[in-house]
């Protein structure tokens, strides 16, 4: 008989391994999964892990795209640690990475056709402060009237999909486009581009802000006496209220500071890869930097990683729906079974594993 | 002995990682007996019970019920042998009435009313009086106990295990239980019991089983066996009283006056005009049965509950509105009753837990950056002065003992040399070389000119390093009385005397006084 047994304190070695060996189930399970579907599954593993990085066709491509997409899911998974890790669940931030490149184009289309090289800052101002207002408005909820975070935030995410639609088609529509639905491109304007930094690196400011973000929030969980809170919040609440933190405080500002950061990373996106607003300019980062942030352990380095990691199975399962014709859906569920497995195998570092020899009694 | 025993134990051994939990434990219960199991906390009694009823199965040995083989794989099976136990901790539903609560327990149960019916004549026939349609959020801790009491007698018990039922009991409701369990024993009910109070034992037990750290260390007769002798078995050596010189007082320290708090839950207690006055170098007892609004009095005198700015006054300047850490900047630190997950948090090292509460005082952060450095020498010191028993500071608070982590969090607000003191339960679930430590230490400090607050539901203790009294009954306070010359009588009565009881038993009681 197997038995679950508690352990004194979380084992450091499992802590650090189960990321790696939900890797590896999840490869074995998705392989499985190919093989139902009449695909090879060594080669489609082999596409979604190893051809982005090194097969000599696609790695031009495939490489700088890595950064692009890990970029934002790294900017918005470090600020919704923060909030996991003191019990605020901001499930929205699909909506306020909406919000922000929203306000942030708003202001820019705005100055329209400005050159001022403030525009640029201006925008990325207003696109941290729009995911931040957006963020603002399940934690006053919250504070106010009890209501649960989880919900208000991730039903917002449609009520921002709702206004993208609508500014796409109405207040932000290009004047020039003939009719067609979307902004101006920004990433043609010099005063509102993103560019990329080092050309064929897929570097951009929003990938230089996400790693600013993962060195800032190590410092803070690490060194500040706020990480601490945070900490101790998630923890045991009981004794944050006895060690004098306001709870209040640390919703509304975890809340905040995620809803910025994803703010911020919307913004990036519109100005950058994106390019305009338009009716399907979200893909889903918000959501998946849920992921990511678990997968990472809530911890700043391991989101770095996991955002890395994320980011290759994103342009591996394009290319294995390209290559092998793997449909559209056994990729997400691929990618889901990833965080189904961290959770499955993170048992082992609260629990061991004990094997009863004994029979019936 | 005479004819087999309705229960006998033989060898039994249970061990859990790193600590052997019973060691060849063997003993047996006649049929009719009142027999106590005496022992320390860790000493391996609840381990023992969990096996008699079937939630735990031992590694080795036998027991036997009626010669028979008796082996119960789940307490479903233990109670259809006739055992029946009552827990230390309830479990009840407070958001449903008593005879839905009992129930709920039940294999088939009756309809509503036959239930009520059945509630209401086995709880007259064993004077516990139970209204069985009250929701049980509404009563007292006392209550509660019956309706776990009256739940078990449902069944027909031949063996009654009962896990510490007094602790939460008041004088004169301990001895309303002993009169139901003699009523219970006269009917040819055995009673297991299972206490560290042994006064309690010698005035009801037939038969004392003392086992100490896993081994039974002897058996005797509670009635002719002196409390002392019993008590060196338990510890296993004389235990030094706390030493103490009289007290000198000084000025008003701390003072609460008309201090009300509405609860935060329904279920919650009020705190209705509370008035303290705490002198320096004095040591205040507040008594009372759990649930009586310790919680709520604590929490209003640390900071979580903002009252009134003049509610609170420490040093005549008020601070019914200043948070936890403007009150301990200013000198007066807590301690609350929950170790784990709220004087400390479980899965935090000691270090981050010394910084939890030693922050101000100790000047641990520089704008807002942590000195990890000087808080882990902080933390060191403490674990040193306080002889907490771990590998290092580097340890999660719930790998320790609950003993040595109440040292670590006593020791951690005494060394922040504080003005005053409040502590809620400081030696609750600790062992009994421990509890001395930290009694000494709380002397101690008084003895330097600290006021200190000790509320404590152990009458022994509060007797012990109190220099005055008063009890916390349904969130009032009593008239503070000083300690010299209190007896159990007056005690229990400034404790609200039974709850709910007064009618029929007052007079039964002073016939038996």
């Amino acid at each position: 008989m197997l038995r679950l047994e508690k352990r004194p304190a979380p084992s450091r070695g499992w802590t650090m391994a189960t990321p790696v060996l939900a890797v590896v189930l999840t490869m074995i399970a998705g392989g499985l999964m190919f093989a139902a579907l009449g695909k090879s599954p060594v080669e489609a593993i082999r596409i979604i892990f190893w051809d982005p990085l090194f097969n000599t066709q696609f790695a031009s491509y495939a490489r700088p795209q890595i950064l692009v997409k890990a970029g934002p899911l790294i900017l918005i998974a470090i600020g919704l640690s923060l909030g996991f890790r003191a019990g605020v669940w901001n499930i929205g931030a699909e909506g306020q990475y909406i919000m922000g490149a929203l306000a942030g184009a708003a202001f820019g289309l705005a100055l329209y056709p400005s050159e001022s090289p403030l525009i640029f800052p201006g925008m990325v101002i207003a696109g941290a402060l729009g995911g931040w207002a957006w963020a603002m408005i399940p934690a006053i909820l919250k504070t106010r009237f009890r209501t649960n975070e989880i919900l208000v935030s991730l039903l917002l995410v449609y009520v921002a999909e709702k206004l993208l639609a609508s500014a796409a088609t109405g207040l932000l529509r290009n004047p020039e486009g003939r009719g067609f639905p979307g902004s101006r491109q920004l990433n043609r304007l010099d005063a509102m581009d993103n560019p990329e930094l080092i050309a064929n690196t897929g570097m951009h400011w929003g990938v230089v802000t996400a790693f600013i973000a993962v060195i800032m929030a190590y410092v803070l969980l690490n060194k500040h006496l706020l990480g601490y809170q945070i900490k101790l919040a998630g923890q045991a609440p009981r004794a944050a209220r006895f060690a004098g933190v306001n709870p209040s405080r640390l919703i509304v500002l975890c809340l905040g500071t995620s809803g910025a950061l994803a703010g911020l990373a919307g913004l990036f996106e519109v100005t950058g890869p994106a390019g305009q607003i338009s009716i399907d300019f979200n893909v889903g980062y918000g959501f998946t930097a849920i992921i990511v942030a678990f997968l990472g352990r809530l911890h700043p380095i391991g989101i770095l990683l996991a955002g890395l990691l994320m980011a290759l199975t994103y342009i591996g399962g394009e290319l294995a729906q390209m290559m092998l014709q793997i449909p559209a859906p056994a990729i997400q569920a691929f990618q889901g079974m990833l965080l189904f497995f961290l959770l499955a195998v993170d048992v082992l570092s609260n629990y061991r594993i004990r094997i009863n020899t004994e029979g019936v009694a | 002995m005479s004819g087999p025993a309705l229960l006998s134990i033989d060898g039994i051994t249970k061990a859990y990682p790193g600590v052997v939990a019973n060691d060849d434990v063997s003993f047996a219960i006649q049929p009719g007996e009142v027999h106590a199991l005496l022992g320390e906390n860790g000493a391996g009694k609840s381990t023992l019970v969990k096996m008699i009823y079937g939630l735990v199965r031992p590694d080795s040995g036998s027991m036997a019920m009626n010669g028979a083989p008796y082996a119960p794989a789940e307490p479903r099976a233990a109670r259809a042998l006739g055992v029946a136990m009552v827990f230390q901790h309830f479990s009840l539903f407070e958001a449903l009435n008593v005879a839905e609560n009992i129930s709920l327990g039940m294999e088939n149960p009756p309809r509503q009313r036959d239930l009520a019916k059945r509630i209401t004549d086995v709880s007259e026939a064993y004077g516990l009086p139970l209204d069985p349609f009250r929701l049980v959020g509404d009563l007292s801790a006392g209550e509660r106990q019956r309706v776990e009491i009256v739940r078990c007698l449902l069944q027909d018990p031949k063996l009654l295990v009962m896990d510490e039922p007094t602790s939460v009991l008041t004088p004169q409701e301990v001895e309303i239980l002993f009169r139901t369990l003699r009523t219970l024993r006269d009917e040819g009910t055995s009673i297991l019991y299972i206490s560290h109070k042994l006064e309690e034992i010698r005035a009801l037990c037939d038969e004392a089983t003392i086992l100490r750290l896993g081994k039974v260390v002897g058996n005797c007769d509670p009635r002719e066996t002196s409390a002392a002798e019993m008590a060196e078995m338990m510890v296993g050596k004389s235990l030094a009283a706390p030493a103490r010189d009289s007290a000198e007082m000084g000025k008003v320290v701390l003072k609460v006056s008309g201090l009300s708090v509405d609860p935060a839950t329904p279920f919650g207690t009020p705190l209705r005009h509370i008035g303290i006055e705490l002198h320096a170098g004095e040591v205040l007892g507040i008594g009372g049965v759990a649930g009586n609004g310790q919680d709520e009095l604590l929490a209003a005198l640390s900071g979580e509950t903002p009252t009134a700015p003049g509610s609170v006054t420490l040093n005549h300047e008020p601070i019914g509105n200043m948070g936890p850490n403007a009150r301990r900047a200013l000198g007066l630190l807590c301690a609350p009753e929950e170790r784990l997950g709220h004087a400390a948090a479980p899965d935090m090292s000691l270090v981050e837990n010394a910084l939890l509460t030693a922050r101000m005082r100790k000047g641990l952060d520089r704008s807002g950056f942590i000195d990890w450095q000087a808080t882990r020498a902080f933390a060191t010191e403490v674990i040193e002065t306080y002889d907490v028993r771990t590998p290092g500071p580097d340890n999660a608070a719930r790998a320790l003992s609950g003993g040595n982590l109440q040292k670590f969090v006593i020791g951690r607000e005494i060394m922040q040399d504080p003005k005053v003191l409040v502590v809620n339960q400081p030696t609750w679930g600790v062992d009994a070389s421990a509890a001395a430590a930290i009694r000494q230490a709380i002397l101690d400090l008084a003895q330097n000119g600290a006021g200190v607050i000790v509320i404590s539901q152990d009458l022994d203790e509060l007797l012990e390093v109190a220099d005055s009294f008063t009890a916390l009954n349904e969130g009032r306070l009593s008239n503070v009385r000083a300690t010299g010359g209190l007896t159990m009588e007056t005690i229990g009565l400034m404790l609200g005397g039974a709850h709910d009881m007064h009618e029929p038993d007052k007079e039964a009681l002073h016939a038996e006084a």
